[in-house]
């Protein structure tokens, strides 16, 4: 492994040699996060800026050969969620009305309703997209090399190392009292998931004395060393530059 | 001549009142494998917490040349390397050699060095080829001797190990036995498993409620069926002690 890229994590998709793929970490989430302050921040009549963005995420997709399948699987998790809660605007909102169906919607509602889906849609898919060309641990580096607050980055590290530990956890669990013939009828009964997760977040307290001991043990000064160093190089600054000026242009013409 | 562990009447006092070390007396000399045996609550997890300063308790203790106290802790930490039961509890970093690089690059190794220790220390323990992965996506076996790699990185000269053996399965166990018999390092093995401790170290000391019990050679002491019963140890049924390759050091 070379210049700290370890793209055999989970979650990686499309092909691992792309130059998509070997782009700094740092470059991709300036990039993609690009994408999506200048998606979010324009409004509804400069829809071309919505079209360039989407272009530019469809060329970066294929150029990493992440398949459109991949991305919309992954954002399938997200994206109804989000446009959950998005759909009730158009018959929420007063303004001229227009029928759809038995419902009657309002003009302006819908407008907001289609700028929220399409600003929504191209922030969860530029996600996706660094999610499927970078791995988590490389993000955090770029994120802590940004410098983004230590702390929040410290934390969200621990988390994705202990996500699986936990989860193993929950399983074991849940399968001892499964064959114990648990299987709650009614909400009373489920006093006993009430128990688990009590013994899990103890379990998990006690890891963490433990984690800090082994540290420590390690010579842990409160500050987290890294062996690999990123490189920001030309091909990344022309991946930054690129979208940047692709992106800016078409927002300040449309603006 | 300095010794590896020397500590004298060391008594520790859990928070809530539960003497862990009553009064623990131990020499080990530079060199020597040393096997700590006893009961669980025995307070074996407890005296070696007190090895790297982890725990501090009142009495005299001095390890690897230097007494323990706050002024020393660093230099402490480099020298002796703590391998902990549950490898999940040592490997925090998403990748394999971010981890075995965590000590050295915080005793202050320069990222060539580390990169060179978490290479030589990897091939030790026969796991260069997991470099890149992320712990979770290793086997218990293959875990703990990245765990142990972690601490070899950190070059110490005293090395104690926490339970190696538990929780693995018979082919992987005698794997880590043999991996741990070629570590030319004083050692320490806090261990319930007897078969181990006959094949590794050529000492063994028992300890209950907090004290040493027993000391000596350690096939004398696992041949007393008598003084292992009053500890609540056994040696599994059907076990040959002389069949066992001892140790040929000391």
């Amino acid at each position: 492994m070379s210049g700290g890229h370890a793209l055999h994590h989970v979650g990686v998709a499309g092909d691992l040699a792309s130059p998509v793929h070997r782009l700094d970490p740092r470059a991709k989430l300036i990039g993609l996060g690009g994408v999506t302050l200048v998606a979010v921040s324009t409004p509804l009549e400069a829809w071309r800026v919505y079209a360039v963005c989407g272009l530019t995420l469809a060329v970066v997709a294929a150029v990493a050969r992440v398949s459109p399948r991949t991305l919309v699987a992954r954002a399938k998790v997200v994206l109804p969620l989000v446009l959950l809660v998005a759909v009730f605007v158009p018959f929420a909102r007063r303004g001229d009305p227009v029928d759809i169906g038995p419902f009657t919607a309002s003009e302006q509602g819908l407008e907001t309703f289609a700028t929220v889906a399409a600003k929504a849609t191209l922030g969860t898919l530029s996600a996706v997209l660094l999610a499927a060309t970078t791995s988590f641990p490389d993000v955090l580096h770029a994120l802590e090399r940004l410098k983004a607050p230590r702390l929040l980055v410290l934390i969200a590290a621990f988390m994705y190392r202990y996500l699986f530990v936990i989860v193993d956890d929950v399983a074991r669990m849940r399968a001892a009292l499964s064959s114990r013939g648990y299987v709650p009828r009614h909400a009373l009964q489920a006093q006993a998931i009430g128990r688990v997760a009590t013994a899990l977040f103890l379990r998990t307290y006690e890891r963490a004395e433990r984690v800090h001991l082994a540290m420590l043990a390690r010579g842990y000064d409160q500050s987290m060393p890294r062996l690999d160093v990123l490189r920001f190089r030309r091909v990344d600054a022309a991946f930054v530059g690129g979208v940047a000026v692709c992106l800016l242009s078409t927002r300040v013409l449309a603006a | 001549m300095s010794c590896a562990i020397r500590a004298r009447d060391l008594r520790f006092t859990f928070p809530n009142g539960v003497a862990g070390l009553a009064g623990v007396d131990l020499h080990v000399a530079h060199g020597e494998r040393v096997a700590i045996l006893g009961p669980n609550g025995a307070g074996k997890t407890t005296l070696m917490l007190h090895l790297n300063a982890l725990l501090r308790g009142h009495g005299e203790l001095e390890v690897t040349g230097l007494r323990v106290g706050e002024d020393n802790v660093r230099d402490l930490r480099a020298r002796v390397g703590l391998v902990f039961q549950d490898p999940d509890d040592q490997l925090i970093m998403p990748t394999v050699r971010e981890d075995v690089a965590f000590g050295p690059l915080n005793l202050g190794c320069s990222r060539t060095e580390a990169a060179e220790r978490v290479r030589e220390a990897l091939t030790a323990v026969r796991m260069e080829a997991f470099a890149d992965r992320a712990p979770h996506q290793l086997s218990l076996g293959q875990r703990r001797r990245v765990a142990i790699a972690t601490v070899l990185a950190m070059h110490p000269s005293l090395l104690v190990l926490d339970e190696p053996s538990a929780n693995l399965d018979p082919r992987t166990r005698r794997e880590l036995i043999e991996l741990l018999d070629t570590v030319d390092r004083t050692m320490l093995v806090v261990t319930h498993d007897l078969p181990l401790a006959a094949r590794l170290c050529e000492r063994a000391v028992i300890l209950s409620a907090g004290r040493v019990v027993a000391d000596g050679r350690c096939d004398d002491i696992l041949r007393d069926t008598g003084l292992l019963a009053a500890h609540d140890l056994e040696l599994p049924e059907g076990f040959d002690l002389s069949q066992v390759e001892m140790p040929a050091r000391g």
